[in-house]
């Protein structure tokens, strides 16, 4: 039998369809994709992410063990708190999986990663860390939820009441707090302001309940997937994954080259492909009727590539992609859909950020 | 358990047919079909005037999950579009087999609309999937 979230039961009351995603069984919508979509955008929407696996590291070489394993550098973090996006890699640079990082202290840290790759994610951890004076604990006990949307702050005032929402208010973004049992940070995946909550899973549904009894949205996986993809976020196992390096899946960025003497596994192979040329992951924008999809042939200048991601953007009305597309890439790129090439858009893989679109 | 009307006719490629009488029928999707297929973002329809067979790919229903051929169920002449759905395709969530309607054929044999399914062979279709 499939996995099942605490929030099972309150996904089935609230009239969602669910469906399999990677052997757990999660909401794909509760009606709508495009209203929850929206509520996000203009309101404030809730997701379960409770599959998400989070994994705490704590010991006197939590620091060391990290800045061996990941590619972007937690020695940048100091601040009580701070979240970090950051990837593993491994010795050929290829991503093992895309994660966040939040910095307690240098011998605590929290790891939440993908629920795809859970098992494999798991196992590599504990074997990096093997050489390292750490101890590794898979939080199984914990539950899940991103409230996302410009009122989620409103909402979340109003279901935790003033006093507990005190030491969130005015939190910068990719901070985290500890409030009683619940962990609130500000991260989130669709663009928009608002928190990712770790409680304890008993807890979880008086919290799913009390937000949409103040009218937030339930919202899922559908509408998950074109607001991560409008923010121009990936998807792992669709936008990159353990043959993709992050040069070639715009997450360039988030990775630290620089201290020069941080020798984090795939490093050497990261610094051949930068200095041989590589792909890289563009924006595609088309305003004709249709959408682009998954998996659809792209040609520009300099070859062939492909489209990682691709959907309708509710938020603009017209279908955007991710594509992979060789390093010479001019202001277009031809796609084949239906049998026929269509001329596209090519543009930075951000789409929309706060409600706005940036295309 | 999705509806399906008695009074209509259906493809197992899950189209429906009206007989609204003089050998003009109207066409639509499912509640089914557009249960499976999600949000509606556009829908591509035939041109008024064109000779289909029976078969004939003559529309696209495009979701946000998917892109999806729609089939002519019977021959004949496109005598009318749903315009309406270019700007409103949620039309085809809300109401399939009302508003939501997509094209009007005028059939070459009207007798051709025995053979496709009725209520209960189209349930048993679904149920087969």
């Amino acid at each position: 039998m499939a996995n099942r979230t605490p929030l099972f039961d309150a996904h089935v009351k609230a009239g969602a369809k669910m469906v399999d995603f990677h052997g757990w069984d999660m909401p794909l919508n509760y009606g709508s994709q495009i209203e929850e979509h929206n509520a996000v955008r203009k309101d404030s929407g809730v997701f379960d992410v409770s599959h998400m696996t989070i994994v705490d590291v704590a010991g006197a070489q939590a620091k060391d063990f990290l800045r061996k394993m990941l590619a972007n550098d937690v020695a940048k973090l100091s601040v009580p708190g701070k979240a970090q996006y950051n990837s593993m890699l491994n010795e050929k640079g290829g991503v093992i999986d895309d994660l966040i990082v939040y910095y307690f202290s240098d011998e605590s840290y929290r790891l939440v990663v993908n629920s795809a790759t859970r098992e494999r994610d798991v196992a590599w951890i504990e074997k990096v860390a093997s050489a390292f004076d750490v101890t590794i604990t898979e939080q199984t006990e914990l539950a899940m939820v991103a409230l996302q949307g410009p009122k989620a702050a409103e909402k979340l005032r109003l279901v935790l009441g003033d006093e507990a929402f005190a030491p969130v208010d005015g939190m910068r973004p990719f901070m985290s707090v500890q409030v009683g049992d619940l962990f609130i940070a500000t991260t989130g995946y669709t663009g928009e302001a608002g928190y990712e909550i770790v409680l304890p899973a008993s807890e979880v549904e008086k919290l799913w309940d009390d937000l949409l009894n103040v009218g937030v949205q339930p919202c899922g996986l559908g509408a998950r997937d074109t607001l991560r993809l409008e923010a121009g976020m990936n998807l792992y196992g669709q936008d990159m994954d353990e043959n993709i390096t992050p040069l070639e899946a715009n997450m360039g960025w988030s990775v630290a080259f620089e201290p020069e003497d941080r020798n984090f596994i795939g490093r050497e192979a990261l610094e051949k492909q930068k200095a041989e040329g590589h792909d890289k992951l563009v924006g595609l924008v088309m305003r004709e009727k249709g959408v682009l999809r998954h998996g659809q042939k792209v040609v520009v200048d300099g070859g062939e590539g492909v489209i990682t991601s691709g959907t309708f953007s509710p938020t603009l009305g017209f279908s955007i992609a991710m594509a992979r597309v060789p390093n010479s890439v001019g202001e277009t790129a031809e796609v084949e859909m239906r049998k026929k090439f269509v001329t596209v858009s090519v543009v930075k893989p951000s789409f929309v950020r706060n409600g706005k679109g940036l295309v | 358990m999705s509806s399906i009307p008695k009074e209509l006719k259906y493809a197992s490629t899950h189209e429906w047919v009206r007989n609204e009488g003089d050998g003009v029928f109207t066409v639509g999707i499912s509640e089914h079909a557009q249960d499976l297929l999600g949000d509606m973002v556009f829908v591509e329809l035939p041109e008024v005037g064109d000779n289909v067979a029976a078969g004939d790919d003559v529309a696209v229903a495009e979701s946000v999950k998917a892109a999806s051929d729609i089939y002519a169920p019977i021959g004949g002449e496109i005598i009318a579009i749903n315009e309406d759905l270019e700007d409103a395709p949620e039309t085809v969530n809300s109401d399939p087999y009302g508003d939501g309607w997509l094209f009007k054929m005028k059939a070459d044999d009207p007798s051709e609309v025995e053979s496709l399914l009725d209520a209960e062979g189209y349930q048993a279709v679904i149920d087969e999937d």
